[in-house]
């Protein structure tokens, strides 16, 4: 019985989420589709989609090619649920790597304060100055040869997560000064106390907004990459889709199919990711929520 | 005088430690590449077809390694790298033998910070401005519809959007240059010609730069300010009567500025790199096409001094902003 009324419960928590506003709505089901293209979808792939001339070449979208097919003989369709796959798998690690390492020292250094602080920011501050993409192109014309998904994301991380900490430190140094701090901590309260149930619920719309523009960002520098051919060219991805039609002229050539699907795949899902990162820092900021709930008795 | 020692001066001694330690690992990291400039050059040299005598080959080697500042061990090369750099002194471009590093960088400088900076804060401002007021008034439908199209604009990735403006305004209708930032045979002066040259050319790389910009600034100001507006002190400015323009500018707009400066302080020392996919999109001549040009040629000495440069250039900005902090927002305190 528990269980079921737990399980009623969640049911409900999620209809709520789904239901709070309309960029939850919209944007969940724009990242639906896009998973079910990547991780879904593409298990269907009738033949491994990156073989060059498995299919007719320069077709423009039809029954049998649904995105129609490119100037290397590949179906743009499937090629595209694998881009979507690795870009995605590329965005999160890129994100959740940085994300975690830079709250966790932001946290750190913003409570703790003294001599750790000081050597957290001494860290932090050469990491956000050391310019990301010069180095990243470098490192990725470096290993070209290796380079995986999961390690370019590795490596995007290991580049960019200097500003969460710079963040995360300056929020808990204002929430600090505040007076439920003190009160807190004049109450007895412990530092992981205190962090936990005080300070989360005002970080908290923070970091699942920003953990959701990071993959974003990772994206967008894979793309980057790409431009300048130091993605793994071989691999599908989003990026080297849009770098393989601009070096097959497609523009030119008037392929329109071919470049257009990566462009407009890459807006709609990072506008999709965008929304459900603003729609949850929403929902999870109890004030509006308290609004929202207030005008809902109202009516 | 309590600030001074107990903040202001290890504050100025962290910068000092940043800034050396950055240019430490970006000496390094380019050093295990598997790039070489010297056997790039030989190659060069060999594959026109004539013949070397393989001595005088590796003498020619050892000569260039020692003009380059790769001779030696690593350590030898990093003290000599950091004696030259103290003085400016970055060697020789590699790939623009012999016209010195710093050279060729400060001819690219001005085409990149008259690019970035104008629209840099051209962005930042409208951006901030429209946010704020469209952030104080978010029930209104036109509040809502500028919004909605920060928020297409936003998380578009810049490149994306470059090759959108020139997808649409310089192949579809060819009205702006796709490239370049003068038009061939003129010469940069304070000439009505001049500057209405640069500005044609200058228009859609500033144009994708401001648009992505102003999206960033727009969200993040609206946000701010829709949090800013439920605070206490806002609600009770609203319940004494106070005038809205004094409510909007000096109770909200100014104490939601903090973060913005934060990121508009940021913003403007990552001009250096922050240029590279603008200039390569566009080949534009400034400091991040060169940059990029010396790090696939594997040009060291361009490479560093460039970077170099692009980390004093955010370290500073870094420092000013931490000083003037407490300034700005007074609830933080010099600890």
């Amino acid at each position: 019985m528990v269980v079921i009324t737990n399980l009623k419960r969640y049911a409900r928590f999620l209809w709520n989420f789904l239901r709070f506003s309309p960029n939850i709505t919209v944007g969940i089901v724009i990242c639906l589709v896009i998973l079910v293209m990547g991780f879904g979808i593409s298990l269907f792939a009738p033949y491994d989609p990156r073989r060059w001339g498995s299919t007719p070449r320069n077709l423009p979208p039809s029954s049998d090619y649904l995105l129609g097919t490119t100037s290397i003989g590949q179906d743009v369709f499937w090629f595209l649920t694998y881009a979507i796959r690795n870009s995605m798998l590329l965005g999160v690690v890129g994100s959740a790597i940085g994300l975690v390492i830079g709250t966790v020292l932001g946290l750190i250094a913003g409570y703790k304060g003294g001599i750790i602080e000081k050597f957290i920011l001494l860290i932090t501050d050469t990491i956000i100055v050391v310019p990301t993409l010069p180095i990243l192109i470098l490192v990725s014309t470096m290993i070209k040869k290796q380079l995986d998904m999961v390690m370019l994301g590795t490596i995007i991380a290991l580049l960019t997560w200097g500003l969460p900490v710079r963040n995360v430190r300056s929020m808990i140094l204002s929430l600090r000064e505040r007076e439920f701090s003190h009160v807190a901590s004049f109450s007895g309260f412990k530092m992981l106390n205190i962090i936990t149930s005080e300070y989360t619920p005002h970080v908290l719309p923070w970091i699942s907004a920003s953990f959701i523009s990071r993959i974003n960002m990772a994206i967008g520098m894979e793309v980057t990459l790409s431009i300048f051919g130091l993605s793994s060219l071989q691999e599908a991805t989003l990026g080297t889709m849009i770098y393989w039609a601009l070096n097959y002229q497609a523009l030119l050539k008037g392929l329109w199919w071919w470049i257009l699907t990566p462009v407009v795949t890459i807006i709609f899902s990072v506008l999709g990711l965008f929304i459900l990162s603003v729609g949850i820092s929403e929902f999870l900021n109890p004030r509006i929520r308290l609004h929202r709930i207030m005008i809902g008795e109202k009516k | 005088m309590g600030a001074l020692k107990e903040y202001i001066i290890p504050r100025i001694c962290t910068y000092v430690l940043v800034v050396f330690i950055g240019i430490t690992i970006c000496f390094f990291i380019p050093r295990f590449t598997p790039v070489d400039p010297v056997l790039a050059i030989i190659n060069r040299l060999t594959e026109s077809g004539q013949y070397y005598d393989p001595d005088a080959l590796s003498q020619l080697i050892d000569s260039m390694k020692e003009l380059y500042g790769l001779k030696g061990s690593l350590l030898d090369q990093y003290i000599a790298f950091l004696r030259r750099a103290f003085l400016g002194d970055f060697g020789p471009s590699l790939a623009n033998f012999p016209t010195p590093a710093v050279s060729i960088m400060n001819r690219a400088l001005p085409w990149t910070i008259s690019l970035l900076f104008v629209s840099t804060i051209v962005a930042w401002l409208v951006g901030n401005l429209i946010g704020g007021i469209a952030g104080y008034f978010s029930e209104r439908n036109w509040a809502k519809g500028l919004g909605a199209f920060a928020t297409v604009v936003y998380p578009t990735p810049y490149y994306i959007m470059a090759l959108l403006l020139i997808m649409s305004l310089s192949y579809a209708i060819p009205i702006f240059p796709s490239y370049g930032a003068i038009s061939i045979g003129i010469n940069p002066s304070l000439s009505l010609e001049f500057i209405l040259n640069y500005a044609y050319h200058a228009f859609l790389p500033a144009l994708s730069l401001i648009i992505v910009g102003y999206g960033w600034w727009f969200l993040s100001m609206r946000s701010i300010v829709i949090h800013t507006k439920s605070e206490e002190y806002v609600q009770f400015g609203e319940m004494t009567g106070l005038p809205r323009r004094k409510l909007l500018l000096r109770y909200v707009i100014r104490n939601s500025l903090l973060p913005q400066v934060t990121g508009v302080s940021v913003a403007l020392a990552s001009i250096f790199s922050g240029a590279m996919i603008t200039e390569v999109v566009f080949s534009y001549p400034g400091i991040g096409y060169i940059l990029y040009q010396a790090v696939i040629n594997g040009d060291f000495n361009l490479m560093m001094a460039v970077v170099t440069y692009s980390i004093i250039a955010t370290a500073t900005a870094t420092l000013i902003l931490d000083l003037i902090y407490p300034l700005i927002d007074p609830r933080i305190k010099y600890k």
